[in-house]
């Protein structure tokens, strides 16, 4: 191909000047985008209501989207349903006789649990979610794991509240619009989730990897006593995430720790539910940036 | 006259400049420079699709059809037309801000260098420019990223680099269908 001939201003002071300013202006938007690049390192806070107010702005479009993707996968699981409904039936028997004995025992468990609690003076206090929302996409050209909500501070949703799916924890809240929310994953580089194995009190950090998996590191060091399988959850340390909210299992032993799989995978969460921060004082602590980096 | 008789008409000896301006068309301001900038910033609205990603997987849409819009019609996009729509990218990408305003603005400007320095282009060089200047950004994105990316964990971006790569000259002739009905001529009067 030719190359284009524009380049070439010739005699005429407007188009000259008109290409310098062209290129002056560029190199300032290098200089611009270097400066906030800086301030964005240095105050990672600094642009979020500019960021908040922009996906509020853009939240119809994304709901739609996220309407249409939870309907779409409603549609292909009653197709892939009628495929196999005998095994399905069969299965489904086994696991409810199975379901009732342990029905009994956790009934026995509530009981006992109960009259430990009343031992203790403690209060037996429910949880109630400040808000329901869906995921509605997520940041899946960056190397951070951020994901769009459709609540915001018109439902209640402050910064730091912890997100979670049925089958466990999501991540938290990082940045407030109107009617939208940025949430951190858990599997963002910067997230860290105290955490304890959910038979005993062995303690541990999980840290996100970017690539869907968490990593946990031990606090107290020594054998590893960890084994595939193991189930995490949430330990209530720091004050953000109340105990015993399921994270992750295990998939494979490290020498400090161990690779595990988050339980609340997030591409498969379509509905969350929105937590009220569990110490009303690791508020303030919460709303402070993410620890670990920019965001 | 029916549809088929209109069309051929069209290609008879009045008619035969395929861009120019004829009787009683011509081309419009608001569609010729107006789709370059709504495809790229729709593209830079890739994040709000609703796919939550468990890694960094899908192509950087927005800087892609910058580069092809670039690349297939130079001169039209200014070079610092990579401070506005950079701003915008920043906005939902889920980089720090300022992230896509530096890098764009430098590909901007890059690109003018390779043009100079090679003006004769075809399709390999093309794409070769095109898939550099990705890797360079999705590299240098995952730098500027924060969080505790350590530098042996590049291997995380390679089935992305991989993606954008081989997604490029998709998107370019995506955007060469975008500048047929950018210089589609409308109705006027006069």
């Amino acid at each position: 191909m030719a190359p284009p001939t524009k380049r070439r201003t010739g005699h005429s002071k407007k188009a000259q000047f008109s290409a310098f300013t062209g290129y002056l202006v560029a190199a300032l938007g290098v200089l611009i985008g270097a400066g906030l690049l800086a301030l964005s390192a240095w105050k990672p806070e600094s642009m979020s209501s500019l960021r908040a107010e922009a996906t509020d702005l853009a939240m119809p479009a994304g709901r739609a989207g996220a309407e249409v993707r939870s309907d779409s996968q409603g549609l292909i699981q009653a197709i892939a349903g009628y495929f196999d409904a005998g095994n399905k039936n069969a299965r489904l028997k086994r696991e409810m006789e199975e379901a009732r004995v342990h029905l009994a025992e956790a009934k026995a468990i509530e009981t006992e649990n109960h009259r430990l609690k009343a031992l203790l003076g403690l209060r037996n206090e429910e949880v109630k979610p400040i808000a329901f929302a869906r995921l509605i996409g997520s940041s899946s050209a960056s190397t951070r794991r951020f994901a769009y909500l459709s609540a915001g501070s018109s439902q209640g949703v402050q910064p730091g509240m912890p997100v979670r799916s049925p089958l466990g924890l999501v991540g938290r809240v990082l940045e407030v619009g109107d009617a939208s929310a940025r949430v951190m994953l858990l599997t963002d580089t910067a997230s860290m989730v105290p955490v304890r194995r959910n038979t005993d009190n062995i303690v541990a950090f999980a840290e996100g990897r970017a690539d869907g998996t968490l990593r946990l590191r031990l606090i107290n060091l020594g054998i590893n006593p960890l084994k595939k399988g193991d189930i995490f959850v949430t330990s209530g340390a720091g004050g953000i995430f109340r105990p015993g909210i399921a994270v992750a299992m295990v998939e494979k032993v490290t020498h400090d720790g161990a690779m595990a799989l988050p339980l609340a995978n997030p591409a498969a969460t379509i509905h969350v539910a929105i937590d009220p921060v569990w110490v009303p004082q690791a508020a303030e602590i919460a709303a402070q940036p993410a620890p670990g980096g920019p965001q | 006259m029916s549809p088929e008789r209109r069309m051929n008409a069209r290609m008879t000896a009045t008619h035969r400049d395929r861009f120019g301006k004829t009787i009683n068309r011509d081309h419009s301001v608001l569609l010729a420079h107006g789709i370059p900038l709504i495809t790229i910033l729709l593209g830079s609205l890739a994040p709000l699709l609703p796919v939550i990603a468990a890694g960094p997987v899908m192509p950087p849409f927005g800087f892609m059809i910058l580069l092809a819009w670039r690349i297939v019609r130079p001169g039209l996009l200014p070079p610092w037309i990579g401070l506005p729509l950079g701003a915008f990218d920043d906005l939902f990408s889920g980089q720090p801000f300022g992230n896509a305003i530096l890098l764009w603005s430098i590909a901007m400007l890059a690109m003018d260098a390779v043009e100079a320095r090679f003006p004769w282009r075809g399709f390999w060089q093309d794409w070769a420019t095109a898939s550099g200047m990705i890797v360079a950004y999705l590299v240098l994105g995952a730098l500027f990223a924060g969080g505790n990316f350590s530098p042996e964990r590049f291997i995380l971006i390679v089935p992305q680099l991989l993606l954008s790569v081989l997604l490029f000259p998709i998107i370019a002739r995506m955007v060469a269908f975008f500048d047929r009905v950018r210089l589609f001529r409308v109705k006027v009067i006069g």
